[in-house]
C-alpha cells in the first residue's frame, strides 16, 4: 500500500469535526476529513442556523403584529411560508460553502462518502470511505469520530415526513398545517413552538416531565410557559404520549395525564424527543471503544479506550452542543499535537440556549441543582421591566437570576429569559472561566442604557444592592 | 524574518525549567554570545546566550515563570531592523521537540546522563552558607497569577497562594488547586500529631527535588554494602606541610586534594571498581572522573575533575577550586557535573568520625571520608599516636563484589600511608 499516512483524520464534518480539523492543520498535522452529507454537519445545514433563520422570520411577524404600539399601521399581513422556508435554506447553504471554503484554505482534504474504520498496524488505523464512485482507503495515525447523533424516535411512531415530523421537516414546511401537536419541550421543542404559534398555527406541547424545559431553572420555565399560555400555545406537562393513530391527514395522539387519559387531534405532530449517537456502521466494534447510554466514552481529552481514537461532540456524552462539540474538538486536537497546559472540558461552564421567543440562557447550576449539592446559596434575581432599554425595545418581559455560593462568593449559576439573553450569557462565561466572585461583577461598569445592565443588578440584588428594583 | 529564542535544553535531561532572570528587556540590541537569560533548571542557575544578533522584540515568559517545556519560545529576536507588528508569535511548542543537545557523555545509557549527586557534602573549606536561597527568592518575589475566586478561597482557608502550583493557563492557579492544596495538607494533618505548630512551609525546589529523586532510585535499586579501613595520614600530612613550605603562599594542597589523587591512582591499580551498572552491561571506565560532593545552598552537587590520572596535586587543587566556587554560585555547567565514574563525599572537616555515603548512580562505589584526628593505636605491642583518619567505601553490589571493594581499600591505604607511591 503505497497510501499516505495523515496525522488525523477526523470523521464527520459538523462543528465538532471540522473544527478539529482547521485546528489539525494551524497545527501543522496532516489532516482529512471524511463527510458523508453535508459540511457543517447537523448544526449548520439542518438545526442550529436555519432554525434561527426560521426564528428571525416568526419574530418578524410578531413585530408586525404589534407594530401599531410603535406608530406604525400595517393591515393585510400574509406568510408565505415557502419563503420563509427557502431563505431559511438558502443560510445554510451559503454557510455550508463556507465551510468548504474554509477547510479548502487550512489544505484539508475533504473525502465525501461514508467512513468505517478499521485495524492496520498498532500505531496505524486505516479508514474504508465508501461513496457512489466506490470505496477507498485511507490511513492515520489518529482517528477523530465526529459522526454526530439524529433525532429519536418513540417505539410506536417514527417520523413518517407527511404527518409526523422529524426536525428535518418541521423546518422545510411547504405548507402551514392548522394545527401542531409537539412531543417533548426541550430547546428544539419550544423553538418550533414558538415559531408555528407565531406563524398562526395551534400548537400544543407534550411534556412528561412537570416543567417545559426541564434542563432550565424552574423560575425561567415558569416564565416561558405563562408567556406560552398568554399565547394561545396548550402546555401539557406531567404528560405522557401514549398511542399515535394516523388516518386522512390527520393525527390522533392519545396522551396521559397524572394517569387521566384523553386524545388530541392535530394536523401535524413533530418528534421532539432527544437524539441517538451516530455509532452504527462506521467499525467501532473493531475497537476497544466503550459505550454507554449509545454514546463513546472518552476521557477527559476526548480520547477512548483505544489509544489514538477520539471521540467529539454528539456522538459522545452530553451536554448535545454544537460548542460544546467545537470546544472538544480543539482541546482533543492540541492534545494529539502534544501541546501542554491543556485545561479538561468543565462541564459545568457550558452555557445553553434556547431561541424561542422569549429567549432562554443559561450557564452552570440551576436553583434546585445547587440546594441539593448543599450548596449555601444567595439568590440574586432582576426582572427586565426595571431595564430602561428593555422598556425602550418594548420587549421586557424576562428575569436575569444569578445563583452564588454565599460562602465563597463563586458564580455557581445564571439563567436568564428575555429580549437578547442568548446573546448576553457569555459575559457570565467570561465570569465564571475567570474564576471571579460576585466582588468583581459588582465592581465592573456595564453600560447604559443596556440590557446587559440587567446582569450587573442581579449580581447586585443578590447582596441586597440592587439599585432598580 | 524573525527567530523565535527557544527554552534551551541545559542539561540531557532537562524538560523544563524556570526562568530565573531576565538580562535583557525588550528593545534591547543583542549580539551573538550576550547572555540574555539566567535559566533555573533541576541542578543550577545557567546563563543563556543569544545565538544570533539582532532587537529582543517581545518576551514572551515572564520572570520566575516555571515549567517553562525546553523548545517553547521564550521570546522574539527580530532581525534586519523588522518591527514587532509585522511578525505573528507563535508561542506553541513544535510538535516535534528537537534532538536535545548532549553535552557530555558519548555513552548510549541514559542513566549516565543523569546529573551526578550524592546525599553528602564536601566542601574544601569551611564556609558559612549566608547566601539565600535564590529559587525561592524568585518565587516570592514575583507576580502571583490567581483567580480572584481561588485568592479568596485562599484566604479563607489560610492558605499561602506562593505554596500552590497553578493548573491554569500560565500557571494561573485556580479554585480546584486551592482545593485539592487542603486536601493534601489535611492527610498530612491526619497522621501528624499536632505538636509542630511552630513550622514552616517550604516549597521543594526542583534541584531538592532531584537529589530527592535520585537518592531514593539509588538506594531502592543499587544494594549498597559498606567496607570501612583506618588510614595512618602522618606520612600524608608531612608531604603535605613539605609541600605547602614550598608555595610562596602561591598555593595551597588541602588533604582533600591528596584524598582524590589517591582514589584515582587506586582505581587504576583495581580497575574493576571504576564501573557502573547499565542493566544489560556493566562499564568499566578507563579514566578516572572523580565526583567530588560539594554543599551548595539548598543542596548540593557533585562537580567533576576528569582524568585526575593525568593531573597533578596543583592542577587539582585550583580545579577543585573553581568548581566549588562555581557550584556556589550556581554556575556550573552541565558538563561540569554530569558523568563522573566515581565518588568522594568528604564530611571530615565537621568532625565526623565515620559515614557511610549513598551511591551517585549509575556509579559503583563512593568512598565516604572521615576527620583527620589523633588516636591511640597499637603497634608491635606499643600504644603510640597517630593521626587517622577512617573512610568508608559504599559499593553497588552489582558491579562491585565484596573483595573488589575491598582490595580498593586495602590500595587506597597503602597510598594514604606512602603517599610517594603516588608518584609512580
Amino acid at each position: 500500500m503505497n497510501n499516505k499516512i495523515y496525522d488525523v483524520i477526523v470523521i464527520g464534518g459538523g462543528p465538532g469535526g471540522y473544527v478539529a480539523a482547521i485546528r489539525a492543520s494551524q497545527l501543522g498535522l496532516s489532516v482529512a476529513l471524511v463527510e458523508d452529507k453535508h459540511l457543517g454537519g447537523i448544526c449548520l445545514n439542518w438545526g442550529c442556523i436555519p432554525t434561527k433563520a426560521l426564528l428571525r422570520a416568526s419574530e418578524i411577524k410578531h413585530m408586525l403584529d404589534n407594530v401599531n404600539e410603535f406608530g406604525f399601521s400595517v393591515s393585510n399581513i400574509k406568510v408565505d411560508i415557502k419563503k420563509v422556508t427557502e431563505r431559511s435554506r438558502k443560510v445554510a447553504s451559503q454557510l455550508s460553502a463556507g465551510i468548504s471554503h474554509l477547510l479548502k484554505k487550512n489544505k484539508v482534504k475533504v473525502f465525501n462518502g461514508f467512513a468505517e474504520i478499521d485495524k492496520n498496524t498498532d500505531q496505524i488505523k486505516k479508514v474504508k470511505i465508501k461513496s457512489k464512485d466506490g470505496i477507498n482507503t485511507e490511513l492515520a495515525k489518529n482517528i477523530i469520530i465526529a459522526t454526530g447523533a439524529k433525532s429519536r424516535n418513540l417505539p410506536f411512531v417514527k417520523s413518517d415526513g407527511i404527518n409526523v415530523w422529524d426536525y428535518k421537516t418541521a423546518m422545510t414546511p411547504q405548507d402551514l398545517p392548522n394545527s401542531l401537536v409537539i412531543i417533548g419541550s426541550g430547546a428544539i421543542g419550544m423553538e418550533f413552538a414558538s415559531f408555528y404559534n407565531d406563524l398562526g398555527v395551534k400548537v400544543t406541547v407534550i411534556e412528561t416531565l412537570t416543567n417545559i424545559l426541564p434542563n432550565e431553572d424552574e423560575d425561567i420555565s415558569k416564565i416561558v410557559q405563562n408567556n406560552f399560555i398568554k399565547r394561545g400555545i396548550d402546555i401539557k406537562t406531567n404528560t405522557s404520549l401514549k398511542s399515535v393513530k394516523i388516518d386522512n391527514n390527520s393525527v390522533s395522539s392519545e396522551i396521559s395525564t397524572d394517569g387521566i387519559n384523553s386524545l388530541i387531534k392535530s394536523e401535524k405532530l413533530i418528534l421532539a424527543v432527544g437524539i441517538i449517537a451516530n455509532t452504527q456502521n462506521i467499525g467501532l466494534e473493531k475497537f476497544n471503544i466503550k459505550i454507554d447510554k449509545g454514546h463513546i466514552v472518552t476521557n477527559e481529552y476526548l480520547e477512548t479506550d483505544e489509544k489514538g481514537i477520539y471521540a467529539i461532540g454528539d456522538v459522545t456524552g452530553g451536554p448535545w452542543l454544537a460548542h460544546k462539540a467545537s470546544h472538544e474538538a480543539i482541546l482533543c486536537v492540541e492534545k494529539i499535537a502534544g501541546l501542554s497546559n491543556l485545561t479538561p472540558l468543565d462541564k459545568s461552564s457550558i452555557p445553553g440556549c434556547t431561541y424561542c421567543r422569549p429567549q432562554v440562557a443559561s450557564i452552570g447550576l440551576t436553583e434546585k441543582a445547587a440546594k441539593i449539592k448543599n450548596i449555601n446559596i444567595k439568590v440574586g434575581k432582576f426582572p427586565f421591566i426595571g431595564n430602561g432599554k428593555a422598556i425602550a425595545l418594548g420587549d421586557s418581559e424576562g428575569l436575569i437570576k444569578t445563583i452564588f455560593n454565599n460562602d465563597t462568593g463563586e458564580l455557581v449559576g445564571a439563567h436568564m429569559v428575555g429580549p437578547e439573553v442568548t446573546e448576553l450569557i457569555q459575559g457570565f462565561s467570561i465570569a465564571k472561566k475567570l474564576e471571579t466572585t460576585e466582588h468583581e461583577l459588582m465592581h465592573t461598569i456595564f453600560p447604559h442604557p443596556t440590557l446587559s445592565e440587567g446582569m450587573h443588578e442581579s449580581v447586585l440584588d443578590a447582596y441586597n444592592q440592587a439599585i432598580h428594583y | 524574518m524573525s527567530i523565535n529564542i527557544l527554552m534551551p535544553a541545559l542539561s540531557p535531561t532537562m524538560e523544563e525549567g524556570t526562568l530565573a532572570k531576565w538580562l535583557v528587556k525588550e528593545g534591547d540590541k543583542v549580539n551573538s554570545g550576550d547572555l540574555i537569560a539566567e535559566i533555573e533548571t533541576d541542578k543550577a542557575t545557567m546563563e543563556v546566550e543569544a545565538v544570533d544578533e539582532g532587537v529582543i522584540g517581545k518576551i514572551l515568559v515572564t520572570e520566575g515563570q516555571e515549567s517553562i517545556q525546553v523548545n517553547q519560545p521564550i521570546a522574539v529576536l527580530l532581525i534586519n531592523g523588522e518591527k514587532l507588528s509585522e511578525i505573528v508569535i507563535d508561542d506553541n511548542i513544535p510538535e516535534e521537540p528537537k534532538p536535545k543537545k548532549n553535552v557530555v557523555n558519548d555513552t548510549n545509557n541514559e542513566e549516565n546522563d543523569l546529573p551526578s549527586l550524592s546525599e553528602d557534602e564536601l566542601i574544601s573549606e569551611k564556609t558559612s552558607f549566608v547566601q539565600k536561597n535564590e529559587v525561592l527568592n524568585t518565587i516570592k518575589s514575583n507576580r502571583l497569577f490567581a483567580t480572584p475566586l481561588a485568592k479568596r478561597l485562599a484566604k479563607q482557608r489560610d492558605i499561602d497562594l506562593s505554596l500552590l502550583t497553578g493548573s491554569g493557563p500560565n500557571g494561573r492557579i485556580l479554585k480546584i488547586d486551592v482545593e485539592n492544596f487542603k486536601e493534601e495538607k489535611k492527610s498530612q494533618v491526619d497522621n501528624i500529631p499536632l505538636s509542630n505548630n511552630n513550622s514552616e512551609l517550604i516549597k521543594n525546589s526542583s534541584m531538592r527535588k532531584t537529589i530527592a529523586e535520585r537518592l531514593v532510585k539509588s538506594k531502592n535499586e543499587a544494594p549498597h554494602f559498606y567496607l570501612s579501613i583506618d588510614c595512618n595520614i602522618e606520612q600524608l600530612l608531612k608531604a603535605r606541610s613539605t609541600i605547602n613550605s614550598k608555595s610562596n603562599d602561591e598555593y595551597k594542597i588541602s588533604v582533600n586534594d591528596m584524598i582524590i589523587k589517591a582514589a584515582s591512582a587506586t582505581l587504576l591499580k583495581v580497575p574493576k571498581a571504576n564501573a557502573s551498572w547499565e542493566n544489560e552491561n556493566t562499564r568499566y571506565f578507563k579514566n578516572t572522573d572523580i565526583s567530588v560532593a560539594v554543599a551548595i545552598d539548598g543542596g548540593l552537587i557533585t562537580p567533576i575533575i576528569k582524568n585526575v590520572e593525568f593531573k597533578g596535586l596543583l592542577e587539582i587543587s585550583n580545579e577543585m577550586k573553581t568548581l566549588a566556587q562555581k557550584a556556589k554560585e550556581g554556575k556550573l555547567k552541565p558538563e561540569d557535573y554530569i558523568g563522573g565514574s566515581f565518588s568522594i563525599s568528604n564530611l571530615g572537616m565537621y568532625g565526623i568520625k565515620e559515614f557511610s555515603a549513598v551511591i551517585n548512580p549509575p556509579q559503583g562505589c563512593i568512598l565516604a571520608i572521615g576527620v583527620g584526628e589523633q588516636r591511640a593505636i597499637v603497634t608491635n605491642n606499643q600504644i603510640s599516636i597517630a593521626t587517622m583518619m577512617t573512610v568508608t567505601l559504599s559499593c553497588d553490589h552489582r558491579v562491585v563484589d565484596g573483595a573488589v571493594g575491598a582490595e580498593y581499600l586495602s590500595k587506597f591505604k597503602e597510598f594514604i600511608e606512602n603517599p610517594s607511591l603516588m608518584l609512580l
